[in-house]
């Protein structure tokens, strides 16, 4: 026996883990590059944990004020932080240190952003449907988990910029009315600034939130393998099997290689671009702000939704300042997180749905879902640029006021007009699968009958693409109909009226007959 | 064959050595104006703005150009303020960036194309100058070895909140704006603050000491000269670029890669 093959038989003996081996490798992917997203995620939560724990061997996590004495020359002899001044050291005087935490940086941006790509593609799939509830919940609270964690984050340098961050928390903590003031005085140890709160933050940055992360990772896969991966429509391709590759050995190998790809872009950004350039910023100090002072990209939305509040709502109730301009803006986003922590459940509701869907829909063929996925891309799209409002001004040559207002209108009517539009557009291609299907597709050859008259020849689609066309779920609106008491309660009511919202205008798949006539009918 | 394919080489291929020096000389030449022009108003403040000759200069000067809007005795019009006692620096500043003549009416005067030598630029401040008292030009030493270190801190504290920490410059209200400060020579930047140009302030000597601008003056020559250590500086926008980059770039690239891997290899 080679030396491997005793190994493994020696594990194996021990463990049984040959089953298990058998068991998960015999597991069936699909294919398509949709699905990779996730993976994405993922690979970069890896990177973050390793290039973190780099960083941890050198960061000192005190606020105790130090002079700094390390190698940047512009900042030689500035009093800051003992956090400050050993994130400089880790840029400019610990061996790979900068390209490390430029590692590091990017790779938190591009989890965030994958982890809202991934969700996307879930969304507008249907991903999200019964079996898959909970791991849409799941992923939801990881989207959440990794949003705290860049935040936690980027605020341990205690620079300019991290501490203008941390100012505008705390204004928002102290906005709320009766306990805002004590939970701002028991979480920065004090008045703000404090000397406690970079400890904090390290305590929840290195070990609580990642531990969490780690263990709804944990569930999150756990439920992809038993759900099994969904996939698109297709040929062969039922609710009750998978058409791809078996983990063991390809899917194994192409993910594992993808890995390294992944880590290479991370890698090649950090080695060329700059990130979070603190050197710049220099050590905080709560009377600068810099123009052009903005959160990371993923806590952008929320930089945006202050900034879009219109000014001066302020009522005084009972002795308390009631700073409207703050309260909104954090109901707004509450509410529009917990939309979309919900939405699953309310569509299981209102389609009255319960059967397992693991064939995914095309977004069109589900046109008011996709309608109201647009609209809240559009609402997040519209809050986020409301945070870059200053730099959209200068560089566009525009007044501020004027980004602004607009930005205003269009978070408002952008959705709408989003949700229109996605809804047209997607029952319009509905329309054109199914004249594709009925009368085949134009051939572009022009041909002269006998009488003179000039048609374009038609042809069929094969079976396999006229399957892709016509194989969708159709949901039509639910009556209005008592229950088994025979009463309509409120409850029966408003159901049917969100089914008809959802399904009122709706394009049928083509049917057998259907198709029959039309054939029929091209012959006469 | 292969001495053939060598002739042909060393025609087309491969630039001769003459061609490569004359390119090279063509580059300096270039890169040399380029710097001179961009620094000229800092190598030739020689001109001396008492003699009568260059403030008469500076006065026939001022009567043609200037005068339509800030009025024949520099007196102000409807349409430009009184330069009386805005000092020779406040001229050099706005008519050496390129400000004035200011040309459309706009939120602030931008900067265009300087329209008059350096020479012309000093005999303008000598006739302002010469009306009455006010800011002069700054010399040569008070423009040099300042404290890097002290004007980083003295330019977070006075001036980022409207140029941005890094000078990538920011949006103030009503279209007014805060220009980037990558390409200003030094004295323009020590001008700017001693005249407070159109919507910034003014920065006299009691707010910041003679040595305190030139510590500033040192910090921005510093992160001019130094590039960031990070790589690619992305306009020092922060985190808005930075953003932008992760998802265009970034997230752009793995997309293409997820693709190539699930293509279909038929
Ligand atoms: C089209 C009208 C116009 C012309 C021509 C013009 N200016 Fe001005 N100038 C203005 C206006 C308006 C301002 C005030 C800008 C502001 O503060 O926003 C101004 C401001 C100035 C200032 C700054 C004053 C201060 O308080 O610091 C100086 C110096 C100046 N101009 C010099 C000149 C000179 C020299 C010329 C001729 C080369 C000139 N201007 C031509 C309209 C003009
Ligand atoms: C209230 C905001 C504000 C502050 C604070 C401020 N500036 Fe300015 N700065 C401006 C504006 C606005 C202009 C453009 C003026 C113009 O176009 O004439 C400007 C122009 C300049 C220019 C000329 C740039 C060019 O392109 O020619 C320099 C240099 C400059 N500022 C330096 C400074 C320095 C150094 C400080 C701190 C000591 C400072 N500024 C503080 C608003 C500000």
């Amino acid at each position: 026996m080679s030396i491997t093959a005793k190994a493994s038989n020696y594990l194996d003996e021990r463990t049984s883990i040959s089953g298990a081996v058998k068991e998960f490798g015999r597991k069936i992917f699909p294919d398509h590059w949709s699905f990779l997203l996730g993976e994405v995620a993922l690979y970069s939560f890896i990177i973050i944990l390793l290039s973190g724990t780099f960083l941890t061997f050198f960061f000192q996590a005190s606020m105790t004020p130090v002079e700094y004495e390390g190698s940047f020359v512009p900042l030689k002899g500035v009093e800051m932080s003992a956090a400050m001044s050993s994130t400089l050291d880790i840029s400019f005087d610990i061996r790979g240190g900068l390209l490390m935490r430029q590692v590091h940086h990017w790779a938190a941006l591009l989890f965030v952003a994958a982890i809202g790509l991934h969700m996307l593609r879930v969304f507008f799939t249907g991903a999200f449907r019964k079996p898959r509830e909970l791991n849409w919940s799941i992923g939801f609270v990881l989207f959440v988990l990794a949003m705290a964690e860049g935040f936690t984050g980027y605020s341990l340098p205690d620079d300019l910029l991290s501490g203008n961050g941390l100012r505008i928390i705390d204004g928002m903590i102290v906005g709320v009315p009766v306990v805002g003031t004590w939970i701002s005085f028991l979480l920065f140890g004090g008045e703000f600034p404090g000397n406690d709160i970079v400890g904090r933050l390290y305590t929840l940055h290195i070990l609580l939130l990642p531990l969490i992360v780690i263990a709804f990772i944990g569930l999150h896969l756990m439920f992809v393998i038993i759900h099994k991966h969904t996939q698109y429509p297709g040929p062969g391709r039922t609710e009750e099997n998978v058409v791809g590759y078996p983990v063991l050995p390809v899917y194994a190998a192409k993910a594992g290689g993808f890995f390294f790809i992944v880590f290479g872009v991370v890698a090649l950004m950090a080695a060329t671009v700059t990130i979070n350039p603190i050197w710049n910023y220099g050590p905080y100090d709560p009377s600068p702000v810099s123009a052009g002072t903005q959160p990371d990209w993923y806590i952008g939305f929320a930089d945006g939704a202050l900034r879009l509040m219109p000014p001066h709502l302020e009522t005084y109730w009972f002795g308390y300042t009631w700073s409207w301009n703050i309260l909104i803006p954090i109901l707004v986003l509450v509410l529009f997180l917990a939309a979309v922590f919900v939405y699953p459940f309310f569509e299981a509701w209102v389609t009255g749905d319960k059967r397992e869907h693991h064939i995914l829909d095309r977004p069109r063929n589900a046109p008011v879902r996709t309608a109201i996925g647009a609209a809240g891309v559009t609402f997040y799209a519209v809050l986020w640029a409301g945070a870059s409002s200053d730099i959209i001004a200068t560089h566009f040559k525009v007044t501020m006021e004027g980004v602004i207002n607009t930005l205003q209108i269009l978070l408002i009517l952008g959705p709408i007009f989003a949700f229109i539009i996605a809804k047209r557009v997607a029952l319009a291609l509905q329309k054109k699968d199914q004249a594709i299907v009925l009368h085949g597709f134009e051939t572009g050859r022009i041909v002269r009958l006998p009488g003179g008259q000039f048609v374009e020849v038609h042809e069929q689609l094969s079976e396999y693409e006229r399957w892709q066309l016509v194989s969708f779920t159709d949901n039509a609106p639910i009556m209005v109909r008592p229950n088994d008491r025979g009463r309509i309660t409120a409850g029966i009511r408003w159901r049917s009226r969100w089914s008809r919202f959802f399904f009122e205008d709706r394009v049928a798949p083509v049917t057998q007959t259907e198709y029959k006539q039309a054939l029929e009918h091209a012959h006469h | 064959m292969i001495k053939n394919k060598k002739k042909n080489e060393s025609r087309s291929g491969r630039r001769r050595p003459v061609v490569s020096v004359a390119l090279l000389a063509l580059g300096l030449a270039f890169t040399g104006g380029v710097y001179a022009a961009l620094t000229a108003s800092t190598a030739s403040a020689e001109v001396d703005l008492s003699s009568p000759q260059v403030i008469d200069q500076g006065s026939k000067l001022f009567a043609a150009n200037c005068a339509t809007c800030h009025g024949q005795q520099a007196q102000g019009t409807a349409n430009g303020p009184s330069l009386i006692g805005v000092g020779a620096a406040a001229v050099d500043f706005q008519v050496g960036t390129g400000r004035m003549p200011m040309q459309a009416n706009s939120a602030q005067a931008p900067v265009k194309p300087v329209q008059f030598t350096d020479e012309q630029v000093k005999a303008l401040a000598a006739y302002v100058a010469s009306l009455a008292a006010g800011p002069a030009i700054p010399t040569e030493s008070q423009l040099t070895d300042g404290n890097v270190a002290n004007g980083g801190e003295l330019f977070r504290i006075n001036c980022a909140m409207c140029h941005n920490v890094a000078g990538a410059g920011g949006a103030l209200t009503e279209g007014k704006y805060a220009p980037e400060l990558k390409n200003v020579s030094a004295v323009h930047i020590y001008e700017a603050m001693l005249t407070g140009p159109q919507n910034m302030p003014v920065f006299n000597d009691l707010n910041l000491t003679p040595a305190d601008k030139k510590d500033i003056i040192a910090y921005l020559e510093y992160n001019r000269a130094n590039p960031s250590p990070g790589g690619l500086e992305l306009s020092s926008l922060g985190p808005v670029s930075e953003g932008l980059f992760i998802w265009i770039i970034g997230l752009g690239v793995i997309v293409g890669f997820t693709i190539w891997i699930t293509a279909k290899s038929n």
